[in-house]
Order: structure tokens, then C-alpha cells, then sequence
């Protein structure tokens, strides 16, 4: 574990100036949105001009642009995010509010697109070239080709509309007053519809690389010589193919977790789920910059994360990754 | 290259078919549909095969559905390969400085593309579309802002391997100015498998753009197939077809890039399997 | 006496490799007069090439001088670099990878006289014809791509590329090594006439010890990122001091140690 704890500790020191960069892009784009922090607070508390004049110079906005950077680092340094234009609260506190579902929706996803993705990849990259393997393959790009939110829209029609076996939206009953399992039940029925949507164009990317990955270590050396050795087909794809290619995918899941925040923000709108995407999607809504450059940068602080445990899990897994990390 | 290798599989021929369709769609939208797509045609949520005068039927507000298709389809190609062109121009220069540089301007410009990479795309076309406001230019800059990086990290990893050839260390041994070496002996030879990349920008591209218009961010002056799926959304029970319809067309046209691509990704592979 | 054209000195290199750290070369010094050949011969992975990179600076040295035409050649940055590099070029062994593959032969043969200016945009394409002549080429292989001419033909369009700026010393680096017999006969052919010609100097790097006989008048050996031996060219050559020569001398049986050789 030593060796998890010092791929740790570089990629976290790694991850500073990169979150730096993203901050300071925050800042400009801040900068860029018509109206200033004080704007925002004022249009949310109240306020004559005189005290817009004293909040501005307490808040150092009549400063030059490179000391309200310096402001900015510093409110950051403690974890003040600014203030919400439209819901007169700090952006921080709503923003964790809004988190859990969020994540609760995205590692659904995420579980449901790499499980079932990565079996489909193997059934079809067990035998390549066989009808099963065109037919996965051509149906897993159709698959990618389908947006999100559309998808949600014809599942809701079909699902909820047509057929009423799921509920319309949100992320459960309101009011229902259950607890317990029942709740949990509850939760899950409406979490069906959004997390198939996210996850299904995920489900085809892991289903093409598992597919392709396989395909790959077919060809290589050992495999072949397993095969001479009249080692049986079965156990092949499991033993050797199968465990070969699934060491890439690890790596996806990592990647593909910023694309699939983004992903997050159409469906949560389609199925108003109130998580971090429909925040931003409201905070778009109501011109609330300083709301969406405070999801932005905790969604930054997320995917670093998420990556982190990606990379140490990849480590865990492959002895030779950590190996050569601590040597370089 | 020859046709028929571009056309070997079945699944390639698709493709093109459909890039085709598309093709003619946006040059026929002006002569088939002279009127403005967004003004009234007809009694409002007529039902698609009723009228032959409006072969889809109409929406809320009595708008024609196949001309906004056909109207729709420009804009989805447009801005999907303009944002693609663009992507792959900034992604390829930056990766080629950053490759060729080394050193301190390589790590900067490295750490960019990470930070780009690690604010979800779509967030920050939603940041900037939402700062400056929607319109078909900015749009584009938008999706371009997280889809050049992709380009950038595989024009880098190129650069760097051509970097070591010998035919660069000629191009100094003449005298060449370093400039002329990155974009001229450099550049093109890397562009390649950037360019195979292509398509899925296209389509990534097309499907971001629709995905905006869908949340209300696409330029308010022309017809999209987002913003027409959301329109439907208001009356999904009584009339889902209107966001059905230009679902179909958009995975239809996504389809249909992703498919060409590969077709010309793979006949290009066999041609150099050949050589 | 005067000045050399090329005086190299103390010149070191260590590269690191796996981990460790070596010299890649320690101490090497020479010098070679203008319109004179000197032969770079040793073992493989002796430092040979890695002179010749240092000399054209395409990787930097760790300590040593090298004076070209007067000049403190490691000192020079930029455009001034760049302007003594039309004065001292380099034909590299293989041409195929030392040619943009996306080029053709007149463009390889436009970018030296494009950029050092040494004729006029309207003489250019009269320009290349020449040099094309010049290297036994037709002019009707401007138009060709380089994967389109043999390898011969390469090797040619690179001499003549590095002829272009009217070189005072080309560094031939392998440069006849990959092509057969007769097309090396007939290169080692052309490199001594445009020397007789133009005065040109060469520093001929090769393991082969027939073509350096052929065109070297000096010779110098190393070994280890040294140099052991040096001397004229018959004379190493007949009878080698340093036990690298012996081996090198030995490892060349077909060489003709005619009685003409040692007269
Ligand atoms: N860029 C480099 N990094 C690390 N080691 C290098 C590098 N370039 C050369 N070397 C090493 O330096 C030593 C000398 O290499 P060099 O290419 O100069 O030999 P050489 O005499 O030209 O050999 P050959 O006859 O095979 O061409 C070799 O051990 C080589 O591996
Ligand atoms: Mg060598």
C-alpha cells in the first residue's frame, strides 16, 4: 500500500497547478459575465448605492484585476465559492446540496454502461468477426450515436406515458412519507429512466473497447501459443483476453467521468432531478454566474478525485504501473 | 483512393448514403422550403402523413416539421464541422508547439490541456455560451473550447515521435527556421491520425450542439433539431412525434459520420497495408 | 601554417542510458584542412555519429570547442548559427528517413537556396536543374516524390541538397554505407570530383575501410569515445598501431594490400 500512498501523494501534487489553471479560467470568465460578486449579492440581499460602494472597496473589487485574483485565491482557499445570484445563498452550500444526487445518478451510470458494456464486449470480441460480433459492434455505434436527453425522451414516452411502469421525473415520490427500503425502492424506480440514458452511450464506448482490446490480444504471442497448446477456447477469453483488455477500460472510467458530469446536466434537466446539472442548467436559467463558475470548479475537484482513485485502483491492479511510477 | 475500396463494407456504403441525404438536405432546404422555417404554415400539432402539403405535420404553433428538418440539418452540419475544423486547427498547432518546444512552454501548455480536460466539456460551452450569449459563431467557439484537446494530445504524441527523425535534423543541418520546421516538415506529417479522429469530432461536435439548442442555448435565429425535440417536449403525451422526428435525424446523421469515418479511416489503412 | 578550416578539441559527451550515466565521447580532438577528406572510422557505438551531430549542433556538447572557419562554432545561436550552417553540411546515411516524405526532389533542392538566398525566386528552378546535373541526375526527377527514385538516386539528390549552398565541408555520415557496390563506386566517384572541383573538405565517417582508402587522405580511429589513432590515410591503413586499427585492418579481408598500397 506504501506504494498506492506515494502515487497518491504525486499525482496530488501533480493536480495543483492544473486546478490553478482552472481557477484562474474561472476568474477570467467571471470576469468576462456583465455584473461583479457585489452585483450578485445585492440582487440577492438588498442594498442602497452607498453600501454597493462600501462592499465594493471592502471586497477589493475597485482593485486591479491581479490583487481580485489574489482575492479571489484566497476566498477560494476558504472554501468561499462566492454567492448565489439567484437563490440568495452561498454557492457552496447549494452546490453540496446538490451533489449526492448527482453522484448517486453518475456512479449508476457509470456501474450499469462498465458491467454490462464490458460483458457485451466480451461475448462479442470472444469470437471476432462472427455475426454476433457485427451485430454488437454496428448496434453499439448506433448507440453512441444517440443523444442523451432524446434517448430519455423516448424511454419517458414509451416507459412512463405509454405503457406507466416508471414515474415522469424526479428523483422520488414527493411527500410519500416512506422510509426505509421503500424509499430506497422508490428512488431506484425513478433512477431508471435517467441512469439508462446517461449510461447507455458509455455502455457502447466500453463495448467497443473491450471488443477492440480483445480483438488485439488475440493476436498477440501467448494467446497464440495457448491456443497451440490446445488450451480451450473458453478459458482463453477468460484467462488471457479477457483480463488483458479489461486493464485500458479502468482508465476510461476515469476519463469519461467529465464528459459523463456534462452528460448529467441534460438528463437531470429531462427528468428534473435536482442534482448538479440541473443546477447549472437553472443557473444558466436565471444569468447566475457565480453559481455555474462554482460548479464548474467543485466538477473539477470531482473529476481530479474520481481520477485519483482510478489511477490507484489501475495500481492495485497492475503491479507494474506503481513500479515504474516510483522509479521515474 | 478508389470507390470501391471506400465502399468495401456495407456499413461504409451506409455512411455515405447517409452523409449524402444529409448533403442534399442542406442544399435543397432553401429550394424545397424558400419560406422561413420558424414562421406558421398550417393549422398547429398536425399529425405526420395527413396533409401532403405538410408531409410531417406541424408543430405547437403550426410550424412545418420537414422544412425545420431540412432547414435543421444545415445548421447541425455546420456547426458541427466548423467546431471540428476549429478543434483540430488550435488542437494540432498547440500540440505541435508544445511536442516540438519541449521543455517549460511543452509543461504549460500540457497542464492547460489537462485542466481543459478536467472541467467537463459541456459545463463550459454552457459557461461560455451563457457569459456571452447565444449565437451560431459562438456556438461553435463553445464546442470547440473542450474538443480541441484531443487533437492537441495526439498532434503532441506524433510530434514528438517525428521530432527524432532524421529528416528533421536535415531540415536544421539547412538552416531551416525553427518555426518552418514545426508547421512545414513537421505539421503535415503529424496531421494524419488527428485527421482520423475527424468523425468523432464531427459527431461529438453535432451532438453538443444539439444538446445545447435542447437546453435553449442554440443561436434563437435558426432552426435546430435540439431546440425542435425540446419544443415537442411541451406536448410529449398528445404529440410525442415532434421530438421524435428530429431524433431520428439527429442519430441518423451522427450515425451516418461516424460510419463514413470509419470507412475512410479503414480503406486509407489498406491502402498503406498495400503500398 | 594557417588556421584549419575544422579544429575540434577536448570535445565530451555523456549521455545516460537505463539509469546509468557514460561518455558517449571523452577528449576528441582533430582538425581537417580545407579541401581535405578525413576519415571517422571504429566500432560500432564508438561516438562517431555523435561527433558528426555535435559538429552540425544538433545535440550539444558537454565541454570542448570546435572552431569552423575561424569561428567558436558551439557558441553560435540562432540566425548567426544558421547562416554558417550553408558552409558546413551533412549527407546522412539513410536518405529515405532523412527526407520529408511529403516533399519532393525540387523542393528539397528550393529550401537551402530559398533560405540562404543564393540565387534569386526566378533562378531557382535553373538553379536546381544544375544541381541535379551536377549529380549525374535528369532534371526530369524534380517533379518526383522520394519514395519515387531508388535509393542511389536518394543519396544523389542528397549531395546535391547539400551542395546547394556551396558547402566548404560536408559531414558524410554512413553516407555511402546502405547502397550496393557499383553505386558506391560510382558516389565515392562524384564526392572526389567535387572536391578537386570546388575544394570541398569531407569528414567521411564509415566502417568501411576499402572507401576510405579510396577517398580519405587522413584517418582517425576510435574507440570508446576516443580517438587511438590518427594519421595518414595508406599508412594507418598498411600497418595500424592501435590495437582498434589492427582489428578494424583484420576484420577487412578483402582488402587489397596491394604492393601499390604500401610504395
Ligand atoms: N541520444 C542518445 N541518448 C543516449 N545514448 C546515446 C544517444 N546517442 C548516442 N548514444 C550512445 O552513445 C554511444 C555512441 O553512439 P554513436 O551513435 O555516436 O556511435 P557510432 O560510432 O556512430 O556507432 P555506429 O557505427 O553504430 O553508427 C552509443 O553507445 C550510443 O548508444
Ligand atoms: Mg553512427
Amino acid at each position: 500500500m506504501n506504494r498506492a500512498w506515494r502515487l497518491l501523494k504525486r499525482r496530488l501534487v501533480g493536480s495543483i497547478p492544473v486546478l490553478l489553471i482552472v481557477v484562474v479560467g474561472s476568474f477570467l470568465l467571471l470576469e468576462a459575465a456583465p455584473g461583479d460578486a457585489v452585483d450578485a449579492y445585492v440582487a440577492s440581499v438588498g442594498g442602497d448605492a452607498g453600501m454597493i460602494e462600501a462592499l465594493r472597496q471592502s471586497w477589493g473589487l475597485d482593485a486591479s484585476p491581479m490583487t481580485r485574483l489574489a482575492a479571489y485565491l484566497w476566498a477560494l482557499l476558504h472554501l468561499d465559492l462566492g454567492h448565489s445570484v439567484a437563490l440568495s445563498r452561498p454557492v457552496l452550500s447549494v452546490v453540496l446540496e446538490r451533489l449526492p444526487n448527482t453522484l448517486l445518478l453518475m456512479g449508476a451510470a457509470t456501474a450499469l454502461s462498465f458491467f454490462l458494456g464490458t460483458a457485451l464486449g466480451i461475448v462479442a470480441g470472444s469470437r471476432p468477426g462472427s455475426l454476433r460480433d457485427r451485430l454488437l459492434s454496428v448496434g453499439s455505434l448506433a448507440l453512441y450515436a444517440v443523444p442523451g436527453f432524446w434517448l430519455a425522451l423516448v424511454l419517458t414516452i414509451v416507459f412512463s406515458v405509454q405503457l406507466r411502469w416508471l414515474p415522469l421525473a424526479g428523483m422520488e415520490t414527493i411527500a410519500s412519507g416512506k422510509t426505509g427500503f421503500s424509499r430506497v425502492l422508490d428512488i431506484a424506480r425513478h433512477l431508471v429512466l435517467p441512469v439508462t440514458s446517461l449510461g447507455i452511450i458509455y455502455l457502447a464506448l466500453y463495448l467497443r473497447m473491450m471488443r477492440a482490446g480483445m480483438a488485439e490480444v488475440w493476436r498477440m504471442d501467448f494467446t497464440l501459443a495457448a491456443r497451440a497448446r490446445g488450451i480451450g477456447r473458453r478459458r482463453i477469453v477468460w484467462r488471457h483476453v479477457a483480463r488483458n483488455a479489461l486493464l485500458p477500460l479502468v482508465t476510461m472510467l476515469g476519463l469519461q467521468s467529465a464528459a459523463m458530469l456534462g452528460g448529467s446536466v441534460v438528463i437531470e434537466s429531462v427528468f428534473s432531478i435536482p442534482g448538479l446539472g440541473r443546477l447549472a442548467q437553472e443557473a444558466v436559467g436565471a444569468r447566475d454566474t457565480p453559481l455555474l463558475i462554482g460548479i464548474i470548479l467543485v466538477s473539477a475537484v470531482l473529476v481530479i478525485v474520481i481520477n485519483l482513485l482510478v489511477d490507484i485502483a489501475y495500481a492495485t491492479l497492475d503491479p507494474r504501473v506503481g513500479a515504474s511510477e516510483a522509479n521515474a | 483512393m478508389s470507390l470501391r475500396r471506400l465502399f468495401r463494407t456495407p456499413e461504409a456504403v451506409a455512411g455515405f448514403a447517409i452523409l449524402g441525404c444529409l448533403v442534399l438536405m442542406v442544399l435543397l432546404a432553401p429550394v424545397l422550403f424558400p419560406r422561413d422555417p420558424l414562421s406558421i404554415a398550417g393549422a398547429p400539432l398536425l399529425r405526420p402523413f395527413q396533409d401532403w402539403a405538410l408531409p410531417l405535420g406541424t408543430d405547437r404553433l403550426g410550424r412545418d416539421v420537414l422544412a425545420g428538418l431540412f432547414h435543421g440539418a444545415r445548421t447541425s452540419l455546420a456547426v458541427g464541422l466548423a467546431a471540428a475544423a476549429a478543434s483540430i486547427l488550435v488542437g494540432s498547432v498547440i500540440g505541435t508547439v508544445a511536442g516540438f518546444a519541449g521543455g517549460l512552454v511543452d509543461e504549460a501548455l500540457m497542464r492547460i490541456t489537462d485542466a481543459f480536460q478536467t472541467v467537463p466539456g459541456f459545463l463550459l460551452s454552457l459557461a461560455l455560451v451563457s457569459v456571452v450569449g447565444p449565437s451560431l459563431g459562438v456556438v461553435v467557439v463553445a464546442i470547440s473550447l473542450s474538443a480541441w484537446t484531443g487533437p492537441a494530445r495526439i498532434a503532441r504524441a506524433e510530434v514528438l515521435s517525428i521530432r527524432e527523425r532524421d529528416y528533421v535534423a536535415s531540415a536544421r543541418v539547412i538552416g531551416m527556421h525553427p518555426i518552418e520546421i514545426a508547421f512545414r516538415e513537421i505539421l503535415p506529417n503529424a496531421l494524419p491520425p488527428v485527421l482520423a479522429l475527424s468523425s468523432v469530432i464531427v459527431a461529438a461536435a453535432i451532438l453538443t450542439e444539439a444538446a445545447l439548442s435542447f437546453l435553449g442555448l442554440g443561436d434563437p435565429n435558426r432552426v435546430t433539431w435540439g431546440g425542435m425535440i425540446a419544443e415537442g417536449r411541451a406536448v410529449l403525451r398528445s404529440a410525442p412525434f415532434l421530438s421524435i422526428i428530429p431524433g431520428i435525424a439527429l442519430v441518423l446523421a451522427v450515425l451516418g459520420v461516424y460510419l463514413a469515418g470509419e470507412g475512410i479511416v479503414e480503406s486509407a489503412a489498406t491502402r498503406r497495408g498495400n503500398a | 601554417m594557417s588556421a584549419p578550416l575544422l579544429g575540434v578539441e577536448g570535445l565530451s559527451k555523456r549521455f545516460s542510458r537505463g539509469g546509468k550515466n557514460f561518455a558517449a565521447l571523452d577528449g576528441v580532438g582533430f582538425s581537417i584542412a580545407a579541401g581535405e577528406t578525413l576519415a571517422l572510422v571504429g566500432p560500432s557505438g564508438s561516438g562517431k555519429s555523435t561527433v558528426a551531430r555535435i559538429l552540425l549542433r544538433l545535440v550539444e556538447a558537454d565541454a570542448g570547442s570546435v572552431h569552423f572557419q575561424g569561428q567558436d562554432l558551439l557558441a553560435l545561436r540562432g540566425p548567426a548559427l544558421r547562416a554558417v550552417r550553408a558552409k558546413l553540411q551533412m549527407v546522412f546515411q539513410d536518405p529515405q528517413a532523412a527526407f520529408n516524405p511529403r516533399a519532393t526532389v525540387a523542393r528539397l533542392l528550393d529550401d537551402p537556396l530559398r533560405i540562404h538566398g543564393v540565387v534569386d525566386r526566378s533562378e531557382r528552378p535553373k538553379a536546381i536543374a544544375a544541381l541535379l546535373a551536377r549529380v549525374g541526375l535528369s532534371a526530369e526527377l524534380a517533379g518526383r516524390a522520394v519514395h519515387e527514385i531508388s535509393g542511389g538516386q536518394r543519396q544523389r539528390v542528397a549531395i546535391a541538397r547539400a551542395l546547394a549552398t556551396r558547402p566548404s565541408l560536408i559531414v558524410l555520415d554512413e553516407a555511402v554505407s546502405a547502397l550496393d557496390v557499383l553505386v558506391r563506386a560510382d558516389i565515392l566517384r562524384l564526392l572526389a570530383e567535387l572536391q578537386r572541383e570546388q575544394g570541398i573538405a569531407y569528414l567521411f565517417i564509415s566502417h568501411d575501410l576499402g572507401a576510405v582508402r579510396a577517398i580519405a587522405h587522413r584517418i582517425a580511429i576510435m574507440d570508446g569515445g576516443r580517438i587511438v589513432e590518427q594519421g595518414a590515410a595508406r599508412a594507418v591503413i598498411a600497418a595500424p598501431v592501435s590495437a582498434t586499427g589492427k582489428a578494424l585492418v583484420a576484420a577487412t579481408p578483402e582488402l587489397p594490400v596491394s604492393k601499390e598500397t604500401v610504395s
